[in-house]
């Protein structure tokens, strides 16, 4: 257990570590400032502006700004559609593969549209080399663009006065993509391959195996450049369908460390550049420590049920939980990474959160049911927690009678009923799938597990298509025409709606006059505050969710123990 | 409407960019340098062994596991992924099974079982096991192929893969390069 929690403290350490230079260079990157890649950079930025046709520095409104992101992600969403359905008659499909079914072309696409990267299939046995690269990949960066660019759309709600323009998107996709994800990509994809990740556009390679000779068939593909990535951009769809427990995505202890960073390392660095944009860094250092302590206690509360509370069998001794882990990953680095990924709105995974301890299991879904707000998805989880920033605010300023304010800008009812849109539409689609899921009759035939182990299954799914996690209890059968075109729609709603809502906040927020801070004005950067904080998510994720966690998790831990 | 157009080709001709950009030469890039630096773990960290008459023959990958249980052989992980909760009622049949196939596979051994040699892993082809689940088998290995104890660990020990820097994950056995270099392949 020492090791565990030493492999964990040094984890927290690097991550914080490259989180602060990281931020402040995309903050710079973001106001369009020079960085050392300018020089290298500016050229393709600028043959971008002039080949879409606009001006950088020509701000949008809220609305133009949002139709801007509805279209381009629209435009995505098209392209990636056709591609899977008619990939059978394109080139790069060594294996022959067929075009996709239209539900689960349907689901695919909206799952990376989305930046969900849920998965009903399953790569190696469905998708051609030319969907993943051009298709799968390319939505990885952009949806994660998207997801910065429209942070710091509200951003600068925040820090414009009295003038209704948010910046522009186009400027602010193609600078994300260009300068940050692209870059880091590179360089993480070539140390993955540097460990084994596979990345060539061979056909499947037959292999006679050494006992009996029996064959065995190795899938190949350009999996490295889609991994850097998936992680990078908190997608978290596999090439493969084991996702990063296959050998050939995630090879080494070196390789899972660098991926588990990269899943966490955007959405920690964007609270510096939030802190430096916002000119206090105080505000960006509390979201920080907030989020923090939230993960380490997930953590805690995973590996120990992860190290303590797995069945132990006379005749075998005991280490943990090692059902559905890899031995070098092990309990220590299978249990960081579930929290990870789900803290993050990633979703990839290298151990089978199905066969998770109960109560390890729990937590994952619940860090998802948060909102996806520790640390959360690029840009998203920034913006995720903003608003439950607000609705504190919000509830502190009814409680002493005055009109709440946050970096200077009032909270009002517009403001709060984006605020209510951001956090109530993904329990909403999340618990209503659910109901619907359950309600099936041929339920029970997708399931794995039985009991409460298996509604466990059923709430994890909708929970992870609804918050824009991706990751599953694996048991669950998901490519069935239900789950396809339901999760389609969930995972629509939950990432656009509130998309927009930030959007329209940023806007209305930039619209304001500052006032001045007095002493009556709540401090949003002290102790005090982080509390507040922390205890209205908790609350209204509690009052969501606790019912259904304890129809699942907790029920599965108090009957099977 | 006037401000639909002016949103459309923005939207499309970012789209394409992004897609030449990121799908075509990114990967491109990526698929090019991982050629000409990494090219054996680029295409699959194949294991290819020269044989006595001068011929190559492929043995496998180092990263996938093959199945194995001949007891000459050191033995992995059982093959496939279960996704079954570790408390269910399931999951207690299938291990209480395997822990009876590993008595009798060597039934002298009294030894206490590693966990990873009666659980299923998440890839479902895991390529390793701890050094404990390889150090319960070395005896029988040794005993079916009348080898010394050492010999058998000597060679296990030269296929462990130590964890990051020590700290960062779990050392492994590579359970398929132990077997070839038993076999005298490596």
């Amino acid at each position: 257990m020492s090791k565990i929690i030493l492999q964990e403290v040094l984890f927290l350490i690097l991550l914080v570590g490259f989180s602060i230079p990281l931020g402040l260079f995309m903050y710079k990157v973001m106001s369009g400032e020079k960085v050392f890649l300018t020089r290298l950079l500016k050229p393709v930025e600028n043959c971008f502006y002039r080949l879409m046709g606009i001006k950088a520095e020509e701000e949008m409104s809220a609305k133009k700004y949002a139709f801007s992101v509805i279209i381009f992600s629209m435009a995505g969403f098209l392209f990636l559609f056709l591609l899977l359905l008619l990939q059978g008659i394109l080139p790069f499909n060594t294996e022959g593969m067929k075009g996709l079914s239209f539900d689960l072309a349907f689901n695919t696409t909206a799952s990376f549209v989305t930046n969900t990267n849920w998965q009903a299939y399953s790569g190696e046995s469905s998708l051609s080399y030319l969907s993943q690269f051009l298709g799968l990949t390319v939505q990885n960066f952009v949806s994660a663009g998207v997801g910065i660019a429209v942070l710091f759309a509200l951003i600068r709600g925040f820090i414009i006065k009295e003038k209704k323009a948010i910046g522009n998107f186009w400027a602010d996709v193609t600078r994300a993509v260009v300068y940050i994800l692209l870059p880091l990509s590179l360089v993480v994809a070539v140390l993955l391959v540097s460990q084994g990740v596979v990345q060539n556009f061979s056909s499947y390679k037959e292999i006679t195996a050494l006992q009996d000779g029996a064959a065995q068939i190795l899938p190949m593909g350009p999996a490295a450049s889609q991994v850097a990535i998936k992680q990078l951009g908190t997608n978290g769809g596999g090439f493969f369908g084991m996702n990063s427990a296959y050998p050939f995505e995630n090879p080494t202890s070196f390789s899972n460390l660098l991926q588990m960073l990269s899943i966490l390392l955007i959405p920690a660095a964007l609270l510096v550049s939030f802190g430096k944009a916002v000119k206090d860094k105080r505000q960006g250092r509390t979201l920080y420590a907030v989020m923090m302590i939230l993960f380490v206690a997930a953590l805690i509360f995973t590996t120990v049920s992860e190290q303590y509370t797995a069945p132990s069998y006379a005749g075998v001794s005991y280490s943990g939980n090692m059902e559905g882990k890899e031995t070098i990953h092990g309990v220590g680095m299978s249990s960081l990474w579930a929290v990870v990924t789900t803290a993050a709105s990633n979703g990839s995974v290298n151990a089978m959160h199905d066969s998770l301890t109960p109560l390890g299991g729990l937590m994952p879904l619940f860090l998802m049911q948060l909102g996806e707000i520790v640390f959360g998805g690029a840009g998203s989880g920034l913006y995720g927690i903003l608003s439950f920033v607000l609705l504190a605010v919000f509830i502190a300023g009814l409680m002493v009678g005055r009109t709440p304010e946050y970096l200077g800008k009032k909270v009002e009812p517009y403001d709060m009923k984006m605020v209510c849109l951001l956090i109530l539409v993904p329990p909403l689609v999340s618990l209503l799938g659910t109901g619907a899921a359950v309600l099936m009759p041929s339920v029970q035939g997708w399931l794995t597990n039985s009991g409460a182990h298996g509604f466990s299954e059923i709430l994890y799914a909708f929970s992870s298509m609804g918050n824009n996690n991706g990751s599953a209890f694996g048991g669950f059968t998901a490519n069935t025409p239900f789950t396809n075109i339901t999760g389609g729609v969930i995972m629509l709603l939950a990432r656009f709606i509130p998309l927009i809502a930030v959007i329209f906040l940023g806007g209305n927020m930039a619209g304001k006059k500052p006032v001045a801070a007095s002493e009556g004005t709540l401090s949003t950067s002290n102790g005090m505050f982080a509390g507040l904080l922390i205890g209205v998510i908790l609350i209204v994720t509690a009052l969501s969710f606790l019912p259904a966690l304890a129809l699942g998790p907790v029920a599965d831990y108090f009957t099977t123990r | 409407m006037k401000s639909s157009r002016g949103v459309l080709r923005p939207a499309i001709v970012c789209l394409l960019l992004m897609t030449a950009l990121c799908g075509v030469l990114y990967t491109a890039a990526v698929t090019g340098i991982a050629g000409i630096f990494f090219p054996q773990k680029a295409n699959g960290s194949i294991i290819t062994v020269t044989l006595k008459d001068g011929s190559r023959k492929e043995y496998g990958s180092a990263l996938i596991a093959q199945e194995f249980s001949d007891p000459k052989y050191l033995i992995g992980r059982p093959l496939g992924t279960s996704n079954l909760s570790p408390t269910s009622a399931e999951q207690k049949k299938l291990v209480e099974k395997r822990i009876e196939w590993w008595h009798n596979l060597d039934p002298d051994n009294k030894r206490e079982i590693p966990s990873d040699l009666v659980t299923a892993s998440a890839s479902g082809v895991d390529p390793g096991i701890s050094p404990d689940a390889a150090a319960y088998q070395a005896g029988r290995i040794a005993r079916e192929r009348g080898m010394t104890e050492d010999e058998v660990k000597e060679i296990i020990d030269k296929y462990t893969i130590r964890s990051f820097l020590g700290i960062f994950g779990e050392p492994a056995v590579n359970v398929l390069k132990v077997n070839l270099a038993l076999d005298g392949l490596l």
